[in-house]
């Protein structure tokens, strides 16, 4: 069937900023999404807040709104646009709402826009539990049993029906609270009543319980023609009870028979056909039991999901680009198979290798946090690896991880009864290293049935697992030279890496690669095809394995390596793949052959049409030596990435490789705290006073020669890892007793921390011929001491003299000379009344680059690259580049809901998983339009609660005045009641607290506060309000924890009562 | 054991043996199916082949009893990646290397099997031997694999099918019996099966359609069947080249006479074209998976069907008396046909899967429907 022929322009809605469970894999859909649209000749008006995203760059789609994406703010986008259909499925859960509360509220139907890809009732059953079970019945498929039970007496009967064990879910609490699992009515009885009392609803779900049960995915594919194809299925090796997004998943399914495959397979197209997906791609979750083979569907997703982006990447199949056009009305036989470019798109990949995901956890930066994996997903990012057996992809993707670990690295020594108790646990509740303790089992002995009964995992896996294991103790004091090249090659292809290797042989990695380059052990090549070599593939998308025939092919065109920024994390994330991308683009587009190396499979960069070559691979050395071997690029790119192939340069740079841009010493000269010292004392700047220290007794010293309070932090760390302030001595002491065991033998670096002081960040491009232009200066709003990652920043600065931007413009352009820097700068200052300090200079890519790019108009990493392969800024006809008539504020996003009993203060450890940017004529505007982008809901009357810290007393004024001015009524604590009073304000009084009931807490949980402002400095006060912020993230309130906030809040409630709302087109703001 | 796996055109592969030891040969091809590999192993069709499994884990469910195709490995040799694992499956009741031991099949793996099915699909599919010894010799593989005579022109159907008539009334197993086949007790149809070479789950699909089934040998002269009064006659599938076949070709030519309907199946799709006057012509490398697209010509609609055909009707040689129903996807190849105006039709793919998906299955409606219509169907 050809195109709709009634659909000229389409809205795609975006999935707004990253948060845990909605990440980057939606921009690598949406961007997908949209090419293949405007490539069937749509206009595509695209709404997305995100600022970090291809897709929301200017040349992407025909209109671009950075906007929040909500209905009230995409109404008005429709109503000035008036496109023919909305695509909803592209943009996660908050599109599919968005579309929803579209709907329900008439838009579409004022509009006459029609829904494209998911109707509003297959979008309904999806998502609610009751429709689905019902639905899911109908068609004769079983789902886990479960009633709800309201009292204690329905809850028993239910319990005795269904039958032990039972979950219980209590309804409406955050992250599950109060639930449990019960394996006996003693349990039960427990469990279940502190769940109805915890639920405001006083009810519970009580439901069958099928952890332990296998667990698979498939994607599936559907045209309006009713054809379906499954693109991929997916085991996962953790079973039942531990998200998919938490889970080690496995691609294709390795445990089921063709029967009980096809079973799954008709199950899921029956899904698709019941729930009314028409057109484009879902994914159908499953639980089999491993006793007797029974069937439970778990749930399924109407949209592209981040499985979908891990089937695109496992097969060569990309979902959402032909999801886009089956939902213009395509059928799939009418599409290619852009791999093979000979076949059509209705086919089902097959695969000749393995691939393995496994998540990525930032709990080091929550240690309040549960580190425990539960139905909840917590993960930030993901690694993906493919190899030609399970062995070699997991091993493959252990190393891509980053996360210290060469492979199956050892957790525990020892074997006293404390370690092997500890064993027992982490092995029993699954928590962020469970793998890596389930070879400190194996190491310690423990019997495959044993691991097998504490863990559920799949005895297929298990045994593979063990293998490794036995493998690496057999090599444990061996000689390098004992090791002959058939034993040598046969560890290469399970996948263990130089460095494990050398570990167990108690050998320096180079010396196990040179002696393996002796033996002419070397990887080969093969492609991702999606037909298992059935058919000839000219996509050079590529992954190394250890067998004979090689299939890079290698081009002769003059080329550039850029290596990626592998898995997300907090700290480096979709920001980093956005500059590789851009520099790929760039540079493609000026004749070199672009290579990108990767191994994140929800990104952008790891689309096989993003670059002319990709190579899915890790970022280690080892890894990256190799292609580069096979390739011979002229230059390689490293500072784009983050710190992944940062930490790869000096080594790359010793083996020969050729860098480009600024060089790895340039980089090595801002980043040690000595040269970088020396530097600036010879350009004259200003740095807070500091001191290196490298024993606890040292740092104490000079800390009280310093004075408190104090920033201090390990070196050499990314998204402020490990950094605190310090009021006191006893703080230090216990923070040296942390961040030894952090930091190993790098030194810890002591700042004076500037109380009071604003913060600024510039991103800056220089090129060879030492031309440097300041592309963007953000003033933060929190102020200096709050990670710039954490921190709302304004561009161009709404507060900052013009004396001092000039200042800084200047102290920009010396750095850079003085560094070297041939590509993209970032300066961070703190400005405390009239003194400019230098707090850190990076001269490579940072995490302000996209959202400098989409303010100014200007794209930073096009032209940085372009810098770093010889052309000049002037060759490239790029002036001084003013500030922007418009205001951008750019606003971090946080992930505390998911990490019950964790403290949302902030602090110079960054926290944040993503970002949002509002765009308006006025700060308050655009600030206003951040907010609403990270999720805030600006209460236009009510109460706010204030309690300040003393220091912040003076400044309060003002901003409570306006809010009073606005028509808020004010509560506070007696101290600062009373100080509100002095000053003229009319403010009652609530308990804290410790002061007896009723106390803030419960009016808040009353709903009686609708914005609160909590500023705190020690840790007494901290520990104190604890429970007011938590209770006010549960409620979804309107919060601020520095007084920056509280001003630029109270600007932006002025703007929202003012209506001072436009919805604005990114093409019409950047005219350059 | 050592391995070696040596091609017609001089290719060597040397890898880990596993299974039999000993000599086999045959036509090597590859199959790109990631589940099933113990219903190709125990498929008919595969005899005289030496069969590669592109996906490297093989295995890994072990032998389920209810899932086989045939009475045993039909094929010579199978090729693998990774030499398979200990199996993991709640129905698996033997390994995949104690299967192929038991039956004296050899097998390899550890090569690059990614390299050899790309030799395959450059230069098409070609002779070769699989040696498996505690001491194998490259030069005697070699040889064995040029001194095979192929199969072109070779009747296998008299190796592999049943030699004597046969009664079957088991249907498809449920999931919840562990797939164990269980009796139709109210059969509304009679088909009688030619066996080439059968599947079971052929019968078994005619069996859940109510269907009471004769299997008679391939050398059955059609006037015994007639005289059995059957309501159609499915001709199966099964190995080798079907212009070996003239004793089948005719007696399709006297049942299609008779005005049975008449289903020819992947051999017997390829005998019906003979029978109307076409011709087969060997293909480059064949069709060997579960991921083929086949579209139905009458409703528009894609079909993944489970494919496994080294021989193929060639579209151009089509008589006017038969129209083309289905065609491949990948390669425009013919995939179904149907007379005009008889009750006759075919399909090259295979629509009882088995292993495969079942989208094709709805052409066992479609016979059946037949069937409906012209029979008097009283005497089931």
């Amino acid at each position: 069937m050809p195109k709709h022929q009634d659909i000229h322009s389409v809205l795609l809605i975006g999935a707004g900023p990253i948060v845990i469970g909605q990440a980057c894999e939606f921009d690598y859909s949406g961007v997908q999404a949209c090419k293949a649209l405007r490539e069937e000749g749509c206009r595509v008006i695209l709404v997305n807040s995100n600022p970090a995203t291809i897709m929301t760059d200017a040349q992407t789609a025909d209109a671009t709104y950075i906007e929040p994406v909500e209905w009230q703010t995409v109404a008005r986008i429709i109503e000035m646009e008036r496109p023919d259909a909305i695509l909803p499925t592209m943009g996660g859960q908050t599109a599919l709402n968005c579309a929803l509360d579209l709907h329900r509220e008439g838009i579409l139907e004022k509009f006459g826009v029609r829904l494209i890809g998911a109707s509003v009732e297959a979008i309904r059953e999806a998502e609610d539990r009751g429709l689905f079970k019902k639905a899911m019945q109908e068609i004769g498929l079983e789902v886990a049993r479960s009633a709800f039970g309201h009292d204690m007496d329905g809850a028993r009967q239910i319990a005795e029906d269904i039958g032990f064990p039972v979950i219980i879910r209590p309804s409406f609490t955050l992250g599950g609270t109060g639930g449990g699992i019960a394996y006996n009515r003693e349990e039960f009885e427990d469990i279940a009543s502190r769940g109805l009392e915890a639920s405001p609803t006083h009810e519970i779900l009580i439901e069958e319980s099928i952890i332990g049960w296998k667990e698979f995915e498939m994607e599936v594919v559907r045209d309006q023609a009713d054809n379906c194809i499954i693109v991929c299925s997916i085991e996962n090796m953790d079973p039942m009870g531990i998200h998919t997004g938490d889970s080690i998943t496995v691609a294709p399914a390795q445990t089921l028979t063709d029967r009980e495959y096809q079973r799954m397979r008709d199950a899921s197209i029956a899904v698709l056909r019941r729930i009314g997906v028409d057109t484009g791609g879902s994914n159908v979750q499953f639980a089999v039991n491993p006793v007797d083979g029974r069937l439970i569907v778990i749930e399924m997703n109407p949209r592209v999901s981040r499985s979908s982006a891990l089937a695109s990447k496992a097969t060569g199949f990309p979902i959402a680009k032909i999801a886009a056009k089956l939902a213009l009305g395509y059928t799939l036989d009418e599409l290619r198979n852009d791999i093979t470019q000979a076949t059509p798109a209705s086919f089902e990949p097959t695969i000749d290798y393995v691939v393995t995901k496994i998540p990525r956890f930032a709990f080091e930066k929550f240690p309040e946090a549960d580190a425990h994996l539960t139905t909840q997903m917590k993960s930030v990012g993901e690694v993906m690896a493919i190899g030609r057996s399970f062995q070699e992809s997991l091993q493959k993707a252990l190393r891509g991880l980053e996360t210290g670990v060469d492979g199956l690295d050892e957790k525990l020594l020892g074997n006293d009864p404390e370690t092997l108790q500890k064993l027992e646990q982490e092995l029993r509740i699954a928590g962020p290293d469970r793998l890596w303790y389930l070879a400190d089992a194996i190491r310690r002995g423990w019997d495959q049935d044993k691991i097998q009964q504490t863990t559920h995992i799949d005895p297929w896996f298990l045994e593979q697992i063990i293998e490794l294991v036995q493998q690496e103790e057999n090599l444990r004091g061996m000689p390098l030279a004992s090791l002959d090249a058939l034993h040598l090659r046969a560890l290469k292809a399970m996948g263990f890496s130089d460095r494990r290797l050398a570990r167990l042989l108690g050998c320096r990695e180079s010396q196990l690669r040179e002696q393996r380059h002796k033996l002419g052990i070397r990887p080969v090549y093969k492609r991702v095809d999606t037909c298992a070599a059935e058919f000839h593939s000219p996509t050079p998308y590529l992954y190394s394995t250890y067998e004979v025939e090689c299939e890079a092919e290698p081009g002769t065109k003059p080329k550039i390596m850029i290596l990626g920024g592998g898995p997300n994390r907090i700290g480096q994330g979709i920001e980093f793949d956005y500059c590789c991308v851009h520099a790929s683009m760039a540079l493609h587009a000026d004749g070199f052959e672009t290579i990108m190396v990767n191994c994140n499979p929800e990104t952008v960069s790891t689309d096989y049409d993003t670059s002319d070559r990709l190579y899915f691979e890790p970022l280690t050395l080892e890894d990256v030596l190799e292609i580069v071997a096979v390739e011979k690029p002229q230059g390689v790119i490293v500072q784009f990435g983050g710190q992944t192939p940062l930490k790869l340069a000096n080594d790359l740079e010793a083996a020969g490789v050729p860098i480009i841009g600024t060089t790895p010493d340039s980089i090595d000269l801002a980043e040690d705290r000595e040269r970088f010292q020396q530097l600036l004392q010879r350009l004259g700047l200003r740095q807070p006073e500091n001191a290196i220290a490298r024993s606890a007794p040292e740092a104490l010293s000079k800390a009280k020669e310093l004075g408190y309070p104090l920033v201090v932090r390990p070196s050499y760390v990314l998204g402020g890892r490990a950094m605190r302030i310090v009021y006191a001595e006893a703080d230090l002491q216990r923070y040296m007793e942390e961040a030894v065991r952090i930091s190993n033998d790098q030194p810890i670096l002591l700042d004076r921390f500037l109380n009071d002081a604003l913060e600024v960040d510039i991103d800056a491009v220089a090129d060879q011929d030492g031309q440097v232009i300041v592309a963007g200066i953000m003033e933060h709003i929190e102020q200096a001491g709050v990670h710039s990652g954490d921190s709302a920043c304004c561009l161009p600065p709404y507060s900052l003299p013009e004396n001092i931007q000039i200042e800084l413009r200047r102290q920009t352009v010396e750095l850079a000379l003085a560094l070297g820097v041939v590509g993209l700068m970032n300066c961070q200052f703190a400005v405390q009344e009239d003194r400019i300090y230098v707090l850190e200079v990076n001269p490579r890519a940072s995490r302000t680059v996209p959202f400098v790019s989409k303010a100014t108009g200007w794209q930073l990493a096009k032209i940085a690259s372009r810098c770093m392969t010889g052309q000049s800024l002037k060759t490239q006809g790029i002036p001084e580049i003013p500030n922007p008539p418009h205001f951008s504020v750019k606003e971090a996003v946080f992930p505390f809901i998911k990490f019950p009993g964790v403290d949302i203060l902030l602090g110079p450890e960054m926290k944040s998983t993503g970002e949002v940017m509002g765009i308006g004529a006025s700060f308050g505007e655009a600030f206003l339009k951040a907010q609403m982008g990270a999720g805030e809901h600006f209460p236009s009357s009510g109460t706010v609660f204030i309690s300040v810290r003393d220091a912040d007393k003076a400044k309060l004024t003002p901003a409570a005045r306006t809010l009073a001015h606005l028509g808020f009524q004010l509560i506070a604590t007696k101290g600062t009641a009373e100080y509100l009073r002095q000053q003229g304000l009319e403010v009652s009084t609530v308990n804290k607290v410790t002061e007896g009931r009723p106390h803030i807490v419960d009016a808040i949980k009353n709903g009686k506060v609708q914005i609160i402002i909590n500023t705190v400095d020690e840790r007494q006060s901290v520990r104190d309000s604890f429970s007011i912020r938590r209770a006010a993230l549960q409620m979804g309130l309107t919060y601020y924890t520095t007084l920056a906030g509280v001003i630029a809040g109270a600007e932006a409630i002025r703007a929202l009562m003012r209506e001072e709302r436009s919805v604005l087109r990114l093409q019409d703001l950047q005219q350059n | 054991m050592q391995a070696v796996l040596a091609l017609a055109d001089g290719s060597i592969y040397r890898g880990t043996g596993f299974g039999s030891s000993g000599l086999a040969i045959g036509e090597i091809c590859f199959n790109t199916a990631m589940t099933g590999y113990q219903e190709i192993l125990t498929d008919p069709s595969y005899r005289g082949q030496i069969v590669t499994l592109t996906y490297p884990h093989i295995g890994n469910t072990g032998i389920n009893p209810e899932d086989m195709e045939g009475s045993k490995i039909f094929c010579s040799a199978l090729v693998l990646r990774n030499l398979p694992r200990t199996p993991s499956n709640w129905r698996s009741s033997q390994t995949l290397p104690d299967f192929l031991t038991r039956q004296g099949i050899p097998a390899i793996a550890g090569i690059d099997t990614r390299a050899l099915t790309r030799r395959l699909r450059n230069g098409g599919a070609q002779n070769a031997a699989l040696l498996v010894g505690a001491e194998v010799n490259e030069s005697e593989a070699l040889a064995a694999a040029r001194g095979f005579p192929g199969l072109l022109g070779r009747d296998l159907v008299q190796d592999v099918a049943a030699q004597k008539t046969s009664e079957w009334l088991l249907a498809s197993g449920l999931p919840e019996q562990g797939y164990q086949a269980q009796p139709i007790s109210h059969p509304q149809y009679h088909v009688v099966v030619y066996d080439f070479g059968k599947k079971n789950n052929i019968l078994r699909l005619l069996a859940d359609r109510a269907c009471r089934v004769t299997l008679v040998p391939a050398k059955t002269p059609a006037a015994e069947v007639i005289a059995l009064r059957p309501d159609g006659v499915l001709f199966s599938n099964g190995p080798g080249d079907p212009d070996a076949l003239d004793y089948a070709q005719q007696a399709m030519r006297e049942i299609i006479a008779a005005q049975i309907p008449t289903f020819g199946l992947c051999l017997g799709h390829q005998l019906l074209g003979i029978a109307l006057g076409a011709k087969t012509i060997k293909m480059k490398f064949g069709h060997h998976g579960a991921n083929h697209p086949v579209k139905d010509l009458r409703s528009g609609r894609v079909l993944i069907t489970s494919q496994n055909h080294g021989f193929a009707v060639d579209t151009q040689s089509l008589p006017d008396s038969v129209r083309i129903t289905h065609t491949s996807l990948f390669d425009g190849s013919l995939q179904g046909m149907a007379h005009n105006n008889l009750p006759v039709f075919s399909f090259q793919g295979h629509p009882e899967a088995g292993p495969g998906p079942h989208d094709a299955s709805i052409i066992f409606d479609d016979f059946v429907a037949a069937m409906h219509q012209y029979g008097a169907h009283t005497h089931a």
